[in-house]
């Protein structure tokens, strides 16, 4: 035990004695949870169309302007011809374009269909799926204020509600994510460089020639950047919480419990990089590839595991983000605090982790 | 206690390849208690390969060596604890003080806060660092980095000491004190194992081996080995020995 304090507070003064990589771990990921929570904006709002009005009287006038009343749709063109539609397509200056032909209010006043015409440009597919959808409401509204006792009603009317984030705000998605993206990110780069610095340097050659086992050389090192990432931790959830507003409906306990799983797990995954390795560069440049992209990508953070490929979803299952990202969306969103099956995942994932890190560790000795 | 135990080091046959290549070949050795023993070679012959496997940092490829009367095979931990080493690089953290380092090796040896405290006091001050405590290693001069090293294998009081050229790259004055420090730790009855590039430092010793190729090709007192070999000095005898 007091071996494991010793190299506790040895590691703990290196870190003290470099303040510059203090700074990055602390300010690092504070900065890119408030960049990227103001960046990664998934809602879409003022998608610019353009409206070719052939009949020009009164009634397209007013469908127009309730179009316009959209907060999500901007009218930013008004079309002469047809042949405009495409060029400005092409130029990117609207997503789509509402047409309304001619005679809509002759057959409006015979109480017969008018109907409209919706071009959307399909070279973005989710945007036109969107823009198509926003239009189609949009229209809806409309009808119902113009034409409130039209006699045709549909039978069946789908009413589409979202739990636990009614508003669909993309923050309430983004910021457990990016927890997830950013921790494993960061501990991962502070382990990753601590035993191959050791190796470089020449200082782990005389560590060994002591009566030091290595689970307690890694215990030892673990402590400050177990530390570092608590307040990582502490300020991303709390960046969260207070700026980007994402609700929390569970408890703060079970939060930090899971999130010190989660560390443990990418602290040890930096620690088995850096008994790999022989320099710091190539370890960090590992700890990125290795965390980074995956957590980003596979970990159902932006790309939902339900629309991968068969092969992608066994590698996003096998990544400690997916795991800790179901916990804390759970627990902030859903407000369920019990998360069983996740948590003994991670710790299955920290357990192997930590013991290959120590097999190499051994054996690195002898080369 | 076995017969072993006799001896601070003994070897048999100890060998150690790295791939195809055998850096150390069926070495047989013994070194007395309380000796300061010389363990010269050119580079390459062996000597840091030896020393790496004497204390508990490479595992031998076959053969068997004894620290202080323990197998270094399956009493690797307990051989940790009664030696000190110093290795050729200077193995200290450069970016804590004198103290810290102190402290931190104290710790790792399972020596309590007063103990600690009480022998660095003591180390540093016949070290002639008791001013530096609060310095950053990084701003040492060599010579008192070596001398800091020494401090740190000598912190738990271990019967037997590893140095690894220890006075590489200081001028003959450092070189001297350092020396002088040897004796001193010598003279309390610690087996002193050193390896050396410098012959004179070579005369300093009770007995030197020489390795050639991973093999030790003459052993004695410098006295011995000089008028075996017909050589003036020690230089010259190492020339001789090593064949160049």
């Amino acid at each position: 035990m007091s071996r494991i304090l010793a190299v506790a507070v040895k590691e703990f003064l290196h870190i003290l004695r470099d303040p510059r990589s203090l700074g990055v771990a602390l300010l690092m990921p504070l900065a890119m949870i408030l960049l990227y929570g103001y960046a990664i904006d998934m809602e879409l709002r003022a998608l610019p169309i353009a409206v070719l009005d052939q009949d020009g009287g009164p009634a397209s006038r007013e469908l127009v302007r309730d179009v316009q009343s959209s907060a999500f749709i901007q009218v930013v063109e008004h079309l002469a011809s047809r042949d405009a539609i495409e060029a400005g397509f092409r130029h990117n200056r609207f997503l789509a374009a509402l047409i309304i032909p001619a005679g809509h209010a002759t057959r409006l006043g015979q109480g017969r269909e008018a109907p409209v015409q919706l071009v959307v440009d399909g070279a973005d597919g989710s945007t036109a799926a969107t823009v198509g959808a926003y239009l189609e409401q949009a229209l809806r509204l409309h009808n119902q204020r113009q034409f409130p006792t039209a006699t045709v009603r549909p039978l069946l009317k789908v009413e589409p509600r979202t739990w636990f984030n009614p508003q669909r705000v993309s923050a309430h998605f983004i910021v457990p994510g990016l927890a997830a993206v950013v921790l494993i990110m960061v501990c991962a780069l502070l382990t990753s460089i601590s035993i191959v610095r050791e190796k470089e340097t020449g200082t782990l050659e005389q560590v060994l020639t002591a009566p030091v086992r290595p689970l307690e050389v890694i215990l030892g090192k673990l402590q400050p950047y177990l530390l570092i990432g608590a307040l990582d931790t502490a300020m991303i959830f709390a960046v969260g919480r207070w700026i980007f507003h994402v609700p929390m409906n569970g408890s703060w306990l079970a939060l930090s419990g899971y999130s010190l799983l989660y560390l443990w797990v990418a602290l040890a995954l930096g620690l088995l990089i850096s008994t790999l390795v022989r320099t710091q560069q190539v370890a960090m440049m590992i700890a990125l590839i290795v965390t980074l992209l995956p957590a980003l990508l596979l970990s159902g953070f932006i790309f939902s595991h339900a629309s991968m490929p068969r092969p992608l979803q066994v590698v996003g299952h096998a990544i400690p983000a997916t795991w800790y990202l179901r916990i804390i969306r759970g627990v902030m969103l859903a407000g369920v605090n019990a998360w069983p099956r996740e948590a003994l995942v991670l710790t299955g994932m920290g357990t192997a982790i930590t013991g290959l890190a120590l097999r190499r560790f051994h054996r690195r000795l002898d080369e | 206690m076995t017969v072993a135990a006799t001896w601070a080091v003994r070897a048999q046959k100890l060998s150690r390849r790295f791939g195809a290549f055998t850096a150390v070949d069926k070495l047989d050795l013994e070194v007395a208690p309380g000796e300061i023993f010389g363990f010269l070679g050119a580079n390459g012959a062996g000597k840091t390969t030896a020393m790496r496997m004497f204390c508990g940092l490479l595992a031998p490829s076959s053969g068997e060596a004894w620290v202080d009367g323990l197998p270094i095979s399956t009493q690797g931990e307990e051989v940790k604890r009664r030696i000190g080493y110093m290795s050729q690089r200077f193995g200290l953290y450069d970016d804590l003080t004198v103290g810290e380092n102190l402290e931190f090796y104290g710790g790792i040896y399972g020596l309590d806060g007063t103990a600690i405290r009480r022998r660095s006091g003591e180390l540093l001050q016949r070290l002639g660092l008791d001013h530096d405590v609060q310095r950053r290693t990084a701003s040492l001069p060599l010579g008192y980095k070596q001398r800091l090293a020494l401090g740190v294998a000598l912190l738990h009081h271990p019967p037997i000491l590893f140095l690894d050229e220890p006075t590489g790259g200081v001028d003959p004055v450092a070189r001297r004190a350092f020396w002088d420090l040897i004796y001193e730790v010598a003279g309390e009855g610690t087996t002193v194992f050193v390896t050396t590039h410098y012959m004179d430092e070579a005369e300093y010793c009770g007995r030197v081996s020489i390795m050639v190729a991973g093999r030790i090709a003459a052993l004695g007192t410098p006295g011995e080995l000089k008028a075996a070999h017909h050589a003036q000095d020690m230089q010259e005898l190492f020339l001789k020995v090593v064949g160049a």
